[in-house]
């Protein structure tokens, strides 16, 4: 018990110093990706719900790519292949620098076009479920569309999609364990070399797993203060 | 946004270096890509930082060529992708110079050959390296490696089990998921001489084939850039010359890795 | 209708007004054009790095691959579905033990990574091989492709049995007090009229869930088993060739969008019933 103890202990011995800025990237990437998937996600479900036929399709054509792939060949799409593709590009264009992308960049890329997708289908349904009455009401009082979109349709909006978009919250924070394959340092990349070096596979995958299950549980936690909060605001019937 | 503030700081960096052009001469900026699971060569301590005999000879070859270099750790199946990407410029990873891999990349001349070999547990009925004593047995190796295209080319009845790094077939073959593993005889040794490698035994070294296994390690950098792979092997044959080399392989090997 | 008909030789119709460039439709436009565009540039780097030598070396891997791919996910899905039955039981008990046990499975598994979860299979219960052996186990365990099953049946089973136990709940209170005041055995009840109503509530969940599990199974690549990311790695790491990922993609998008096209008519076919 000792001995597992040392090897979690901080400092130049023991793996927790590592293993605590795995968490730190793992929690930073979900959080950064979380903002870009969102209003990314937004747009395609606008996208998805015009009245345009070639803006659904554009729409309908990003959400069967990226839910039909797999997200561990998205990323390595992205982090292999945009970088190849870029440079050539650059190189087409004549600037000759090494504009990097880094495989944080290339985890948030990924995980937010694979949360994108999802989440538009989440926002989709939200539409979906706000009655026309609504706008019509806002324009009917002499609101513009942006107004409207504003101050009617996206408090609705917002609480209807909550329960979906806080699953699909947990859903990221699980797929950042895919970046380890791209050498992003983040929780299961710092406990696999651990496990590697130490030998003590099955102690430091469990550290992951437990890390893991902790990150879920808070979340849980925060997800149910946020829908108590919007409940608040939902009309009393 | 992001690129096109990318490119007005690229161009700031290139002004500031047009300006200053001969405080950056004295000074090339180099980033070494490295697999860091690679012991002795190269291997990750539990500090973070990188130890091992690549990492020894880079930092005396980037001192030679008075660079400032930066090593950038990368899984070994995405080093060559991510070299070409610019992720880094040069491969110091006891990467072998082979045919296959020049079609992508150039090397510079070897600074290290050593040969396979082949380890099995200690209790093993393996009796020697040849297609007839593994038939039936699997042997793992580290995949996209010099010793994967042997393996699988010359044990075609044996299960060849590709791993990631070498540090997962050093798991398995404790485990028993595999009778045999193919490396590096360094890196064998190297291991056995650990309470993890305790289990097992060299039992025997492989001739190496020149098709498959090259004429030795080198540093593999991007095609065309002849200029840093001439560098390159000048600060190789000046740090042979000027015993820098002796000293880090005598650190490591009580026989000169660099072969003859 | 018939009185315009009449009328409709000496009517002349203004024209239909052109459809007007509004910003939606430039957007939209454009957003297609981008579209065009990458589907042109991915064609052109397939055609033009198109080689019969390619297509005869590493045809038949990828396809080996796919196979593994197909029959790893259909197998751990079906002994998912068979675990998730007495899990999801458990989670709809009224014992509070046994649903806080069943709650706490399908939690713990629906919390972890599934990458997690394979490593602590195979590397993590690689460790404890003697004493596998000694209760003779590891002939299981010995093997990557059984790892991989047991994580994922492992995974599925909870989230079948959220998704089976999520259905039951959705069936009516009142379907329950009918069948027993017919005076029907509860299993009976369970069986013939709670199930159909429940599996097709949980019709669309099991579709996703199986896209899920097509799409996650590319993990096993990494713990040596040769699916079809597995082998496009395989030939990655030959050919340093991008089109090796490229066509994995493909196919990969073709399964499943067949997959979803057939759930799709599937779950029509047996909703018939329901369209009013």
């Amino acid at each position: 018990m000792e001995n597992f103890l040392g090897l979690l202990s901080f400092g130049a011995e023991g793996w927790g110093d590592e293993i605590a800025s795995g968490v730190v990237v793992t929690v930073s990437l979900a959080l950064a990706t979380l903002p870009f998937g969102l209003i990314l996600g937004f747009f395609v479900a606008l996208a998805k719900q015009s009245e345009e036929p070639s803006l659904r399709l554009a729409g309908n054509i990003y959400t069967t790519i990226f839910r039909g792939l797999p997200e561990l060949m998205t990323l390595f799409l992205i982090y292999f292949g945009a970088q190849i593709g870029l440079r050539q590009f650059l190189i087409f264009i004549g600037i000759e620098t090494a504009i990097e992308i880094n495989s944080f960049l290339a985890g948030m890329l990924a995980l937010g076009v694979v949360f994108s997708s999802y989440a538009s289908e989440v926002f989709l349904s939200a539409f979906r479920a706000i009655p026309r009455g609504q706008y019509e009401g806002g324009y009917a009082v002499g609101l513009t569309y942006g107004l409207t979109m504003r101050k009617v349709v996206m408090p609705q909006l917002i609480r209807l999609a909550l329960p979906g978009l806080s699953n699909l919250w947990l859903v990221l924070l699980k797929d950042t364990a895919l970046v380890s394959t791209i050498a992003l340092s983040d929780i299961l990349r710092q406990t696999g070399i651990a496990a590697r070096v130490t030998k003590q596979a099955f102690f430091f995958y469990g550290t992951a797993f437990i890390l893991y299950l902790l990150l879920a549980i808070l979340s849980g936690m925060v997800i149910s203060r946020i829908e108590r909060f919007g409940q608040k605001s939902e009309p009393a019937r | 946004m992001r690129i096109s503030k990318r490119i007005a700081l690229a161009a700031a960096a290139a002004l500031a270096v047009a300006m200053g052009g001969a405080q950056a001469q004295d000074m090339m900026k180099l980033k070494i890509g490295t697999e860091g699971a690679y012991p002795p060569f190269n291997s990750l301590e539990a500090d973070g930082s990188l130890v091992g005999f690549d990492i020894d000879i880079a930092k005396a070859l980037c001192e030679e060529m008075k660079a400032d270099c930066e090593f950038v750790t990368q899984d070994w199946d995405g080093i060559i992708p991510a070299l070409q990407a610019g992720k880094f410029d040069a491969i110091i990873a006891s990467m072998s110079i082979t045919e296959e891999r020049m079609e992508k990349v150039d090397f510079t001349n070897k600074y290290y050959n050593t040969p396979p070999a082949l380890a099995a547990p200690k209790d093993t009925d393996i009796a020697g390296v040849t297609k007839e004593d593994l038939a039936g047995k699997a042997v793992g190796v580290q995949g996209s490696t010099t010793h994967s295209n042997y393996a699988e080319a010359t044990y075609s009845d044996s299960d060849v089990k590709l791993y990631p790094t070498a540090d997962e077939y050093k798991l398995d073959i404790n485990s028993g998921r595999v009778d045999a593993v193919v490396d590096d005889v360094i890196v064998l040794q190297d291991w056995l001489a650990t309470d993890d490698g305790a289990c097992c035994k060299i039992v025997g070294t492989i001739t190496p084939v020149v098709e498959i296994h090259g004429p030795g390690a080198g540093i593999a950098i991007r095609k065309g850039e002849d200029e840093l792979r001439e560098k390159f092997n000048a600060a190789i044959d000046a740090i042979r010359a000027n015993g820098k080399y002796k000293e880090i392989n005598d650190k490591y090997f009580d026989f000169d890795a660099y072969g003859s | 209708m018939t009185e315009m008909s009449v009328d409709q030789t000496a009517v002349e119709r203004p024209p239909a007004l052109p459809r007007r460039w509004t910003a939606s439709r430039i957007w939209g436009s454009a957003a297609v054009a981008v579209w065009v565009l990458i589907g042109a540039g991915f064609v052109w780097y397939l055609a033009s790095s198109w080689s019969l030598d390619f297509v005869e070396k590493y045809g038949p891997r990828y396809w080996s691959g796919l196979k593994v791919t197909v029959s790893l996910v259909l197998s751990s899905l079906a002994a998912g579905a068979v675990l998730s039955i007495p899990i999801a039981l458990g989670r709809l008990s009224k014992n509070r033990y046994v649903g806080a046990l069943a709650h706490a499975y399908i939690y713990t598994f629906r919390g972890t990574p599934l990458l997690a979860q394979v490593f602590l299979i195979y590397y993590g219960l690689g460790q404890f091989s003697n004493e596998l052996r000694s209760i003779g186990l590891w002939g299981f365990f010995r093997d990557a492709w059984n790892c991989g099953f047991l994580a994922f049946t492992l995974n599925t089973a909870a989230y079948q049995a959220e998704i089976l136990a999520g259905a039951i709940k959705s069936v009516p209170k009142g379907q329950w007090e009918g069948a027993s005041a017919l005076g029907l055995p509860r299993l009976f009840t369970f069986r013939k009229i709670i199930m159909p109503q429940a599996l097709i509530v949980a019709l669309r969940p099991y579709g996703n869930e199986i896209i899920l599990m097509i799409k996650g199974s590319a993990i096993v690549a990494i713990i040596t088993v040769y699916d079809l990311m597995g082998q496009a790695r395989w030939v990655f790491s030959k050919t340093f060739d991008f089109q090796a990922y490229l066509w994995a993609a493909v196919f990969y998008l073709i399964v499943v969008e067949i997959l979803r096209n057939v759930w799709a008519w599937i779950e029509a076919r047996l909703t018939r019933h329901l369209i009013r």
